[in-house]
């Protein structure tokens, strides 16, 4: 009696299909990063050490460790944020505690998202035009990561907007209402209230910068440079660089001979960077949902 | 009642100052983007430059020793096959994808899925290029029994990986900006997840989707690492798939090194450059427009 008529069986079927054509689509896309991530790591296994990261490259790049390329990238990244970090953020505060409803305000956000969606070649041209040549800075960390610092701003902005966003705006009220004016209410309660949003977008961008090749390739960062090795200062502001992911594109395309797993080990050390920061993002994301109070 | 000092006051003023100023830096860095390239380029713009050559040629010869020919035509079309053919495979399946996480998985899978396509988005674009000389390369040799493996298809797989993140993310928010009282209304009247998807989050959620795939033909557009190592060197327009390209990006990121500074080949790259900045421009306001348009809805 309660039996399923052919017509429901048949939309039940269909569903299951869907069903499973979807999931097949979402594991087409997760299967190759598991994939590919294992298979640069069992290549890569031969040659990972400590000294590996520890000793400069020789040997015309075929031999030797990271240590150069990995402390400029560190430099690269450092100086970037610590520039985009402030002025991101007071953007951010602008946008979403001050600015009202006008063109002005529209305007920035068009800004925001189109410089977002700027080829990371075309802030390599621009770096270049700007700070080495124009300002002067020549091929330097200095210009290399305020060109880094530029890119990064758009996505600092959007992550932190969203952070101060969540507050819920009877926080403010209340603050308000005791008399604070509204840089007080901000510094009191919104700030310290989206701290962690703010902190995990921030934390994503060290990842993004960590990556990126085609901005720094022509602003500052160099095939070779033999560094101290240990030594954490051994870069100077207005010196040239190495970076881990330039250091990669040189011995996969410009170094003939290399032995096989170098070029592996210097991919996995920037992807386990890169997945290290995220995955810290990532935990403090869950433990600031789960700890927030509204 | 207590009145706050004079210099508490002032130190106020200047921090808003400064956070107004900070917040219209976003306008200043796209005019200054624009303007500092355009500036590297405008020499060889206002004097020398042929549109008609530039746009209309398949000709790329910056430094032949008889005539030299700046066509960006067949670089424009590496540009855009690798991009189709990226959109091809990465639309249908991070919208699938979307659908899926979305729509058909508990809030545990959907976690976990997400945390996955976010570290998928992590992948450096060199890393992406790598794989694609070391892993993509021979396996494409093997399994097609072509001569080399760096063409089309391996930058348009690659372009695909790398840009499926963003098409997921942007396409499950607009799925999940669909009102619930539409599935609601939708599963009273005993429709299956499959008819509610189809018939009611699709049509409804439709301008989302398409700002999500712009957004991916944005960042295909712009992509410059991963495609400078994976579809191989060769200026001309392909026929199939199998054929090497060279794409925009590419083309300066290979080239800007060598070419001395402020000579006419580097002023064509400036101008190349130009070029990309309007078409990401371009695509990225339409898709913000579109997004806008739905939530003034």
């Amino acid at each position: 009696m309660f039996q399923a008529t052919s017509f429901v069986r048949r939309k039940q079927s269909a569903e299951f299909v869907a069903k499973m054509v979807f999931l097949a689509m979402t594991v087409a896309m997760v299967v190759p990063l598991l994939l590919i991530v294992g298979y640069l790591f069992r290549e890569a296994w031969p040659i990972l050490s400590v000294d590996f990261l520890l000793t400069n490259p020789r040997n015309g790049l075929r031999a030797g460790g990271l240590w150069s390329p990995f402390l400029g990238t560190l430099y690269l990244v450092g100086i970037s944020l610590a520039v985009a970090t402030p002025i991101g953020v007071l953007a951010a505060v602008f946008l979403n505690e001050y600015a009202r409803d006008n063109w002005i305000t529209r305007v920035v956000n068009l800004a925001v998202v189109n410089l977002a969606g700027v080829p990371s070649i075309v802030h390599a041209l621009f770096g270049l035009g700007a700070f080495v040549l124009f300002a002067g800075l020549g091929k330097s960390v200095a210009a290399a990561s305020l060109t880094l610092a530029i890119m990064t701003l758009p996505v600092i902005i959007a992550s932190t907007k969203e952070a101060l966003a969540s507050v819920p705006l009877a926080f403010r009220e209340a603050c308000w209402n005791v008399g604070a004016s509204r840089w007080q209410t901000i510094r009191h309660v919104v700030l310290p209230n989206s701290v962690s949003g703010i902190l995990t977008g921030v934390i994503l961008q060290v990842s993004r910068a960590a990556g990126e090749t085609a901005p720094i390739m022509f602003t500052g960062a160099v095939m070779f440079k033999a560094i101290q090795e240990g030594d954490l200062f051994a870069y100077g502001l207005f010196d040239q660089c190495m970076a881990l992911s330039m250091h990669l594109f040189v011995i996969t395309t410009s170094v003939p001979d290399v032995p096989k797993a170098l070029p592996y080990g210097i991919a996995v050390v920037l992807l386990a960077t890169v997945l290290l920061v995220n995955a810290l993002s990532i935990v403090v994301r869950i433990r600031l949902r789960s700890r927030r109070k509204w | 009642m207590q009145h706050r000092r004079g210099w508490e006051v002032a130190v106020e003023k200047g921090i808003e100052a400064l956070i107004r100023t900070c917040g219209i830096s976003a306008i200043v860095f796209v005019f200054g983007i624009f303007f500092f390239v355009f500036r590297e380029g405008s020499g060889f713009l206002f004097s020398r430059f042929n549109p008609l050559e530039f746009f209309g040629s398949i000709e790329w010869y910056p430094t032949s020793q008889s005539r030299v020919r700046y066509g960006v035509l067949a670089l424009i079309a590496g540009t855009a096959s690798v991009t189709a053919l990226a959109m091809a495979i990465a639309v249908p399946f991070g919208v699938g994808a979307a659908i899926f996480i979305s729509e058909f998985s508990g809030p545990r899978a959907k976690e976990t899925l997400k945390v996955v396509i976010e570290l998928l988005a992590a992948i450096p674009s060199v890393v992406w290029g790598f794989i694609a000389l070391s892993v993509m390369n021979p396996l494409i040799m093997s399994v097609f029994n072509v001569p080399i493996g760096l063409n089309v298809l391996n930058g348009g797989i690659v372009l695909a990986l790398m840009s499926v993140p963003i098409i997921v993310s942007i396409g499950e928010d607009a799925l999940k900006a669909v009102p619930d009282s539409y599935r609601e209304a939708a599963l009273a009247l005993g429709v299956t997840r499959w008819q509610l998807v189809y018939r009611v989050l699709l049509p409804a959620a439709k301008n989302g989707l398409l700002a999500a795939a712009l957004l991916g033909v944005g960042r295909a557009v712009g992509e410059t690492m991963a495609v400078l190592m994976a579809t191989g060197h060769s200026v001309k327009i392909p026929t199939s798939v199998m054929d090497s390209v060279r794409t925009l990006t590419a083309t300066i990121a290979s080239e800007l090194g060598e070419a001395p500074v402020h000579s006419d080949h580097y002023q064509v790259l400036f101008i190349i450059g130009i070029l990309l900045f309007t078409i990401t421009f371009v695509v990225n306001l339409t898709a913000d427009l579109v997004v806008r348009g739905i939530r003034s809805r």
